[in-house]
């Protein structure tokens, strides 16, 4: 190599010498190798500043020629490869001395490390067409090692870097090209398919797909070699060949491909979606999780086969025998009512000629029948998924795997259930269910995992039947859960608002029945309070709401409990069209054109405050006050502006109290006369500052520009109190440093901000900004009154909505606080409350949310939550389902304790800020950042609090 | 060629007294010792005089391999090592280990103490038996002795159910006993690796037989017991002590804690009690979840399930009860059957398959109105069920285990004869390998073609490896030069250097000549150094030697000319090659010669 060595060597002297100088002194020192692999070793963990990685390199590679020991050099070959990934560091100028190592290389596992290494460079350096060429052509020459290690590095380098398009074929002829490079990359792999060591096969397949991640096309040829790979000796390879095999399917899925020892011939997506449905049943699980999870996405699989997945002939001494199944359906349709209680009621029915029996399913025969009743849940569940995913794309399939998903509702995991549950769901606008089926279906009510039970719950919601007896049926199910499980009542009562407003005309039928009503004779009013009652009006008033013949068939006492349902549950009691009554008139109006002329409302609103010029002008406040009432009952009265008018109305608050704490009066007296107007203006400052974090933190959905306005609302908050320091405390220190602090807010709000400065003319920033030189140099007496000025000429901030705006809430739906009953339990010991409570509109919950315990004496406990007792029901809605334990020395009456949601929060996890501290790499220096500014962390209490019972006794001797 | 030979002794196209014997590599090897459930008499017990008419075993045999519990296929071994006389080792798995002398043990009981027969094992007997026994670990390679190892895959089917791979060299049988292609609520299914045996021997219960899926058959289960419990009803499932009894316990013990129900379910004690402690011990041997959930309760630990007293069957209300034996022929069961056939409520459920003429084959024949001993009847209005649970392969799975295991050939037994030649016939026409069927005392042969390892000298293998291309290509196969030595009952591959070193022999050269004569007015060395820088020219890449005793040498082909006495110009040229190097000099003649009659080589001569 013409360049020398020495010149890079003499700049890494001049600008960094203090790492790698000290790295060489070690290196130097090291008699033995076992030393200078330790040296290397605590080399390794401390992180090289970007400057100086070119000067460590050099070193290692000086060392890396004098070294005589295999693991010194392996470990040499290795940091190459991590300093190459150090940000900011350009590897291109190392690739010639990588390669040159290489070529003089001549252990097995050396070779591997810097193959590895070579990789790293490669991927460090993807403009470079020159350096990825040369690379290749290094892989290419090493891929006939005989270590197979080696082999896997080329086989891995070939499919990050190689191209497809590069000149790897005959234009390249030039004296130079060895004979490997003739051809195309893709066949250079493909070769090794037939590698063998099952490792490098695997290899070998996985750069083909890395080839296909990096979206180059793979060849049709390769589909063969793939399918032959299917029935190779080793998981790993099969498990790589079913991905490879997909890939190809999605590829050319048109493409016709001939049925071996026949003439026929069949789509290739057909083909492969047999021969992934043949690995269900495969000698390893793994296989069987990938094969069952590939099948899912082979949408493109013609009809006959994919019903094929489902089949399963059954036989019974060579006898033709129906499954449960078909006799399920054929009792069904032939109107009898038994579920084959008789012996040999299965009796085989025609006999078989045994020429036409198949006992090996040629391909996708019984696919999914095998994986739905395999031995390892992972691959049930992925089996599942994967017959949802196809049932989704196909109406009829999800008809016929209707069966087979219910008979999963009865697995041994619960895991399994569940999820059967929910692909059953997501499926069920498919299909209608028949009355045996729903009976299945019904039957895992009594279940006693809570979630099994909501989400049956959550099913039946979105359920088709067909007929009257399956509400019937259904509804007595639930009732008798209700019975079982006095908890689910809200989860029920949905489910039966659903239900009824699903299937009116088949509630119709039922209503005297389920309201026990008698042409004749009056019947006893029931009872108001009992769940079951409830259960039934919701069902049939939801049916009432598109079936305007049904009130004709209520009695007197339905209409009066109508009436109160409507007022207390007035989610699941829809408003209905009564004889003789005006609600109809009270509830169009709330149709849907009034959301818009709300948010017109709301904008109004905004617009004419923002009319306010100064905070001092007259009728300011009056303005405000209004406004924020106005705001606050359009929140109560639109649901869906709830969260924007919310925000508004907070923010409007603040910069009423803003407004209250700057008047005249109090800034003109002498200090010491108005004290207590100072109390006042500092709580309010105080009450600012909490209320910009709840601003910040509570709402979703904000944009940077509402955040800048939320903070420069905070900084004015700040300015308030820096004055009130300075008019309050005696003595200059803590004024300095005070001061100290207001400016370096300013900074930061400046350095976050920057983006939306130009929005923010005129404004209080605005005008510090422009104050800056004066402000930093002066001494705080003279700032304290520029703020003063500043602060009370500035104007009202417009504030701007973003298109959403969601108010984070929080529901304690258990304990309910009604209960009369103390909780008893002995002093010192613990007691376990249960929780449920749902969220709403909560980012992250299983870091944000707690669960704060006040007891009566001012003690307060904050409880974190496991990130396991939230659940998803929804999008932007969870259920905190958990414990918490309480304990408390001994009390002589029985009192009530709080319990309450808390959102925590962090100043420094603002989406902003956070944006720039992204995760540190290996060799990123942590000690060079500047320090991240002192977060301030709280919380905001973000649900009603809710009272308990309890009372702890005094141990008994 | 060698042969392996096996001979069933019992289960030879039949169910029962499983036995069979395999002779591999010079070892003999008995599979199962079972006995037959429907004889009483000598033809119960496999016939052991075929292995020898007088004295004992032990010479004969090297082994005895057990794969599970069941009686028909460990029930004669009391008698085969005890009465008969076999010393040698007995494999078994530890669960088997463990609860295999149980069931000896009661079945010791029902045929001596209460059918009243002499001549039959004691319990001494079974304790003695018990110790030859060597127990065995699932994939664990157990060298029998120096050629003789087995190893045993999990075979579902029971708790400790094994199939077992025996091999001897290169040869090798694969034996499964009985097993299960499908999981159940407490066992795995079978697995074995891609171990590619010489043969085969798969039970065949349900040759022809596919079989529906098994959450259907547990739901339809599960259903009717609830809605039994549910009416105020009693159950009554009849069973056998071991095996199914344990998996419809935890299918009912589950079910009760899912569905939080009340009703209590009684086990009618005996052997049970005891062998449940068994399958605690043995959580390994179970499925999926019971390993996984073991740790917060182990699944056999029964919440809901408690011991049966008689005088519960009288208590009110809803019960379910597990009772012995399951055919209701006699015993607790039947007892049970004639206090609550009378109430239309009840119910009971034959879990398995019921032999004519007991009175579970006649209920679930319809029968309503049945003759008791002493002329009374009794009227059955209590709701009857089958629901078959059944532990062993279907069709199905045979055909999958046949796939995984991937065997030279096949060999059925336990089954029917008719059943089996259905399935050998599918067997054959799938995989297209042999299949066998032997009756019993039938000697089934198959040669095999073992391969015969030899070793290669390290040295050796490098220097071929360097010689060939870049690429080592497995689908090529390529030649290489060595000597095989056979010396001491071993085959060694070396080079023929080191061969002649160790065998003391001197080397002889073979070398071939050939002389060439052409026409060229040159003096001799002219038209050798002329030839010389031709060569040159031509051959790149290989050694060509001027020598200075007048020849040339292109690796070891020597070139020397010499002129005839009458004519100058007629040369004659020596060619001398060494019989390693026949196959490049052909290369080097064609290419020799193609120079000689070249038109550059004429010009010259014709310019000089």
């Amino acid at each position: 190599f013409p360049r020398s060595e020495e010149a890079p060597a003499k700049k890494l002297r001049l600008s960094k010498p203090s790492k790698s100088a000290a790295l060489h002194i070690d290196l130097c020192k090291a008699t033995n190798s076992t030393d200078a692999l330790q040296y290397l070793l605590h080399f390794a963990r401390k992180p090289v500043e970007v400057e100086s990685v070119e000067g460590v390199v050099r070193i290692l590679l000086e060392h890396y020629y004098k070294e005589t020991d295999n693991s010194v050099r392996l470990k040499i070959a290795s940091l190459l490869g991590l300093l190459s990934k150090t940000q900011g560091f350009s590897p291109d100028c190392i690739v010639d001395d990588a390669i040159n190592t290489l070529n003089n290389e001549k252990s097995h596992q050396v070779l591997a490390q810097l193959l590895d290494t070579l990789l790293v460079i490669g991927t460090q350096l993807p403009e470079s067409p020159t350096v990825r060429q040369r690379l290749i052509e290094m892989a290419c020459k090493h891929l006939s090692d005989t270590y197979f290690g080696v082999r896997n590095k080329c086989l891995k380098l070939l499919g990050c870097l190689g191209m497809a398009d590069t000149p790897l074929t005959k234009d390249n002829d030039g004296p130079g090209a060895s004979l490997g490079l003739l051809r195309d990359i893709q066949s250079i792999i493909s070769d090794f398919f037939g590698d063998q060591d099952p490792r490098v096969r695997t290899a070998a397949i996985k750069a083909m797909l890395q080839l296909h991640e990096r979206r180059i096309k793979i060849h049709e040829i390769i589909y063969d070699q793939a399918c032959r790979l299917l029935s190779d000796d080793y998981e790993q390879v099969r498990s790589a060949a079913v991905q490879m095999v997909w890939v190809l399917s999605q590829l050319y899925p048109e493409s016709i491909v001939p049925i071996p020892s026949s003439n026929e011939e069949i789509r290739l997506v057909d083909d492969a979606f047999g021969k992934i449905s043949h690995m269900v049943s495969d000698g390893s699980w793994m296989v069987r999780v990938q094969a069952a999870k590939t099948l899912g996405s082979m949408l493109q699989v013609s009809h006959h086969f994919l019903e094929q997945t489902l089949d399963k002939k059954l036989m019974s001494d060579l006898r033709r025998k129906r499954t449960a199944h078909e006799r399920a359906k054929e009792l069904f349709t032939s109107g009898e009512f038994s579920s084959g209680r008789k012996w040999a009621d299965d009796a085989p029915k025609e006999k078989l000629d045994t020429n036409t029996v198949n006992l090996i399913a040629s391909g996708a025969c019984g696919a999914f029948v095998h994986g739905l009743e395999d031995e390892m849940f992972e691959v049930r569940i992925a089996a599942v998924e994967a017959l949802s995913q196809l049932a989704r794309s196909s109406a009829s399939f999800a008809e016929k795997c209707l069966d087979f998903l219910v008979d999963m509702f009865n697995d041994e995991i619960e895991e399994v259930r569940l999820q059967s549950i929910h692909v059953l769901r997501e499926i069920s606008t498919h299909i209608t269910l028949r009355e045996d089926q729903l009976d299945t279906v019904l039957a895992v009510l009594e279940d006693s995992s809570r979630d099994i039970r909501e989400a049956l719950h959550e099913l039946i919601c979105y359920t088709n039947v067909s007929t009257k007896e399956c509400i019937q049926l259904a509804l007595l199910e639930l009732l008798k859960n209700l019975n079982k499980y006095p908890t689910d009542r809200n989860s029920v009562w949905k489910c039966l608002k659903f239900l009824g407003s699903r299937h009116p005309t088949l509630v119709l039928p039922l209503v005297p029945e389920l309201l026990s009503t008698h042409p004749y004779f009056d019947t006893p009013e029931p009872d108001m309070d009992d769940p079951a009652y409830i259960a039934v009006l919701v069902l049939v008033f939801n049916a009432a709401k598109s079936c305007p013949t049904m009130p004709a068939l209520f009695s007197d006492h339905t209409f009066r409990h109508y009436a109160y349902l409507r007022d207390s549950l007035s989610h699941l009691v829809p408003p209905l069209r009564l004889p003789g009554n005006g609600l109809d008139l009270v509830d169009s109006r709330c149709g849907s054109g009034s959301v818009e002329s709300a948010q017109l409302f709301l904008q109004q609103s905004l617009n004419r405050v923002s009319t306010i010029q100064n905070l001092e002008a007259p009728g300011a406040q009056d303005l405000l006050n209004f406004t924020i009432r106005d705001l606050q009952r359009l929140g109560e009265l639109q649901t869906e502006l709830a969260g924007a008018a919310d925000f508004c109305a907070t923010y409007l608050r603040c910069q009423l109290l803003l407004m209250k704490a700057l008047q005249e009066k109090l800034w003109n007296m002498a200090v010491p006369l108005c004290l207590k107007q100072n109390v006042t203006a500092t709580a309010a400052a105080q009450q600012i500052l909490e209320e910009t974090y709840k601003l910040e933190f509570l709402y979703s959905g904000l944009e940077s520009r509402q955040v800048a306005t939320i903070h420069h609302v905070r900084l004015q908050a700040k300015a308030l109190q820096l004055i009130l320091t300075a008019r309050t405390r005696q003595g200059l220190d803590p004024l300095i440093s005070s001061c100290e602090k207001f400016l370096q807010d300013i900074e930061s709000f400046q350095r976050l901000f920057v983006a939306e400065l130009p929005h923010l003319q005129d404004s209080f920033v605005d005008k510090l900004l422009e104050l800056m030189p004066r402000l930093s140099s002066c001494k705080p007496v003279e700032m304290v009154k520029i703020l003063l000025a500043t602060l009370r000429l500035s104007g009202l901030l417009q504030l701007r909505l973003p298109e959403q705006i969601h108010r984070a809430t929080a529901t304690i739906i258990e304990p309910t606080g009604e209960s009369d009953n103390p909780l008893r339990f002995t002093t010192g010991l613990v007691v376990a409350l249960d929780i449920d409570a749902t969220l709403e509109h909560v980012q992250d919950p299983q870091n944000t949310v707690k669960v704060q315990v006040l007891y009566p004496d001012g003690q307060s406990h904050v409880i974190h939550p496991k990130p396991s007792d939230f659940r998803k029901p929804g999008p932007d809605r969870h259920r905190l389902i958990t414990q918490v334990y309480l304990s408390h020395t001994a009390w002589t009456e029985p009192s009530q304790i709080e319990v309450r949601l808390l959102l925590a929060y962090s100043s420094s996890s603002t989406s902003l800020s956070s944006s720039s501290a992204s995760k540190l790499g290996w060799s990123d220096s942590i000690d060079s950042l500047p320090p991240p500014e002192a977060a301030v962390e709280g919380t905001i209490p973000f649900s009603k609090p809710v009272k308990v019972y309890i009372m702890p006794k005094p141990a008994r001797r | 060629m060698p042969e392996i030979k096996v001979t069933p002794l019992g289960a030879g196209q039949d169910v029962g007294r499983s036995c069979i014997l395999v002779s591999i590599g010079g070892k003999n090897i008995m599979l199962d010792c079972g006995m037959h459930m429907g004889y009483n008499d000598d033809r119960r017990f496999p016939d052991f005089s075929y292995i020898t008419q007088n004295g004992r075993l032990t010479e004969f045999l090297d082994c005895v391999i057990i794969s599970h519990f069941h009686l028909d296929h460990c029930g004669a071994l009391p008698f085969m090592s005890e009465m008969v006389g076999y010393d040698g080792p007995i494999y078994m798995t530890h669960p088997t280990k463990a609860i295999c002398p149980i069931l000896l043990e009661d079945f010791r009981k029902i045929t001596v103490d209460k059918k009243g027969e002499t001549n039959f094992f004691t319990s001494q007997m079974i304790k003695d038996c018990m110790k030859k026994v060597v127990p065995l670990n699932l994939h664990q390679t157990v060298q029998v002795d120096d050629e003789l190892e087995i190893k045993a895959y999990y075979a579902g089917h029971v708790l400790g159910a094994a199939m077992v791979q025996i091999k001897v060299g290169s040869e090798s049988v694969v034996y499964t006993g009985d097993y299960n292609m499908t999981p159940d609520r407490h066992l795995g299914a079978a697995w074995i690796d891609k171990c590619r045996p010489d043969i085969l021997i798969s039970e065949s219960t349900y040759a022809t037989t596919i079989r529906d899926s098994k959450r259907c058959r547990e739901r339809d289960f599960l259903k009717k017991v609830h809605e039994s419990i549910e009416r105020g009803g009693k159950v009554l499932i009849p069973v056998f002590a071991l095996g199914r009894a344990q998996e419809l316990c935890i299918l009912l013990e589950t079910f009760w804690e899912r569905m939080n129900l009340k009703a209590p379910i009684y086990f009618s004690t005996g052997l049970t009690e005891k062998a449940n402690h068994y399958y605690k011990l043995f959580i390994t041997w179970t499925n999926q979840k019971i390993r996984k959930t073991f740790v917060q309760r182990n699944m056999f630990e029964f919440k809901h399930i408690k011991a049966f007293d008689r005088s519960y069957a009288d208590n009110p209300g809803p019960m379910v009860v597990f009772a012995t034996p399951g055919m209701l022929h006699a015993g607790q069961s039947l007892q049970i059957f004639k206090k609550w056939a009378g109430n239309e409520k009840n119910m009971v459920i034959m879990p398995g398959y019921c032999v004519q003429g007991t009175i579970g084959h006649k209920i679930l024949n319809g029968q309503r109105k049945l003759e008791m001993e002493g002329r009374s009847t009794l009227d059955v209005k209590l709701q009857v069920e089958y629901m078959s649970f059944s532990a062993h392969a279907d069709a199905k799975g045979i055909m999958q285990l046949i796939r995984m295991a991937e065997p030279r050939n096949m060999l059925l037994v336990h089954g029917e004869a008719v059943k089996m030649e259905f399935l050998k016939g599918k067997i054959e026409q799938e995989f297209s390998i042999d299949c066998h069927m032997p009756a019993n005392g039938e000697t089934a042969t198959v040669t095999t073609n073992p391969s015969v390892p030899v070793d290669i000298s390290l040295n050796l293998l490098k220097r071929e490896m360097a010689l060939g291309g870049p690429l080592p290509d497995p689908k090529k196969p390529r030649t290489m030069h060595g000597t095989l030595i056979m010396k001491e009952n071993s085959l060694k591959l070396v080079s023929s250097e080191q061969a002649l070193k160790e065998l003391g022999l001197n080397e002889h050269q073979l070398r071939f000549t050939c002389r060439v004569q052409l026409q060229d007015p040159h003096s001799d060395p002219d038209t050798l150094n002329r030839i010389y820088t031709h060569l040159k020219s031509v051959l790149k890449g290989y050694t060509i030697q001027h020598l200075p005793d007048g020849t040339v040498m292109v690796e070891s082909i020597v070139i020397k000319v010499s002129s005839s006495a009458e004519d100058t110009s007629t040369k004659v040229l020596l060619l001398s090659w060494s019989y390693q190097d026949d196959v490049f000099f052909c290369f080097f003649f064609v290419s020799f010669l193609s120079l000689i009659f070249s038109k550059q080589w004429l010009r010259d001569s014709i310019d000089s």
